[in-house]
């Protein structure tokens, strides 16, 4: 019997969940790596070759590169994984939350001190606004 | 004995630890977060405990994926920030205290809690911007803290019951360790956000407000609020408020309310900030 998922009705969203986990497994732990100077310097230095020294699949390698979020977190990463790669490229969670959205981030943050995104049509596929 | 006096609760907000490392809390951005901390500083002049039980969220800085605990207690005698991508904090080193945190370790885990046991760990955002939002930039902090490390990254986190019920026997633990001690329990993270996804920006202000009402006068009820409903109300990572729980299970049925804040938006996230007393 699979395991009862009740949140993928969820709109615009992944849950970290084990499967997620286990996709990502060397894609997050690769972003972890980046909390050492030294890591942060050879990746910079040729960031192919450091993601060769990683055992992720060429896809999650490819959107490191490309620096696409949205894929990353289909593949398996975690935000707060990802933020160690975001990091090390001087970028904040809020610049990378709105590339997420497909919002300028100036949009976003417009957004947010309004209040934020409302949860009315946000909840459930289908919810009505 | 040692007693537990007080409960404190904050969010974590990432930007917030840079707003202060980088002298910008006077901005009128930031002012307004900042505003609701300032009544906090003066109580804790006159209600500074001797040791907090810190309950947060490691955010992928000491727990890789290689090993994922699911209730975690630091037991060592002090604790560095940890480097998160951009260097560590400039803040203090974080002490611990060994002692109770060793009875606390072995009181919790014979109460059916099966916590991991941590004796060397880095501590970042999640443990040490409560810290500076409650005490400012000082040399060295005033207080003692465990960590009381909390998965809430890889889904399932415990259920608000399970949390609840570790701030019970976290009670229960303090009360019986024979040394005169001020004991606090705060919780950290929340409140509603999500960092990821097309539904990035999420804020739910009044399920935050009922949440926070519920945490003051119904706590045990609000314990069983399912996970479910935290992601799809206040966010994938809304669901970081179960670990205000942990404290609010630590103290009285009935509570004072010291100070309540709630402030829309710092960065991605709601910001909510309570201080409860037992009231008694």
């Amino acid at each position: 019997m699979s395991l009862d998922k009740p949140y993928l009705d969820i709109p615009g969203t992944t849950i970290f969940d084990a499967d997620q986990a286990r996709k990502g497994y060397h894609l997050n732990q690769f972003c972890m790596s980046l909390m050492k100077a030294e890591n942060r310097e050879r990746f910079r230095a040729n960031e192919r070759a450091y993601l060769e020294e990683w055992p992720m699949s060429e896809a999650q390698r490819q959107a490191v590169l490309a620096r696409d979020w949205s894929r990353m977190i289909e593949l398996g990463g975690n935000v707060y994984f990802l933020a160690k790669l975001f990091s090390t490229d001087g970028k904040s969670f809020q610049y990378v939350a709105a590339l997420m959205t497909g919002m300028s981030q100036a949009e976003y943050a417009k957004m947010m001190l309004e209040g934020g995104r409302r949860p009315e049509g946000n909840r459930y596929v289908g919810e009505k606004r | 004995m040692a007693r537990i006096t007080a409960g404190v609760t904050t969010s974590h907000v990432p930007a917030i630890g840079a707003a202060i490392d980088n002298g910008k809390t006077a901005e009128p951005y930031w002012a307004p977060v900042f505003a609701g901390y300032d009544f906090s500083k003066r109580w804790f002049a006159d209600h500074m405990p001797d040791v907090v039980l810190l309950v947060y969220n490691d955010h992928a800085s000491a727990f890789s994926l290689d090993i994922v605990p699911t209730f975690a207690i630091g037991c060592a005698d002090r604790f560095q920030p940890a480097d998160e991508g951009w260097g560590p904090r400039p803040v203090p080193v974080v002490e611990g205290h060994p002692e109770l945190a060793a009875h606390i370790a072995q009181s919790v885990i014979q109460q059916d809690f099966d916590l991991t046991i941590i004796n060397r760990m880095d501590v970042d955002h999640g443990l040490t911007i409560p810290l500076s939002l409650m005490f400012g930039q000082p040399a060295a902090w005033p207080v003692k803290v465990i960590p009381i490390a909390v998965n809430v990254v890889l889904y399932p986190p415990p259920s608000g019951r399970r949390c609840f019920a570790l701030g019970q026997a976290l009670r229960r633990a303090v009360e019986s360790f024979d040394a005169d001690l001020n004991v606090q329990v705060w919780g950290t993270g929340g409140m509603s956000h999500q960092l990821q996804g097309l539904r990035a920006g999420l804020i739910n202000q009044p399920w935050d407000q009922q949440w926070l009402d519920r945490l003051i006068s119904d706590p045990e009820e609000l314990s069983l609020v399912p996970h479910l409903e935290y992601v799809r109300e206040a966010g994938s990572e809304g669901i970081e408020l179960v670990m205000w729980l942990v404290m609010r299970g630590a103290l009285d049925p009935r509570v004072r309310v010291v100070h309540r804040f709630y402030h829309v938006p710092a960065s991605n996230t709601a910001v909510g900030h309570v201080i409860l007393e037992n009231d008694r």
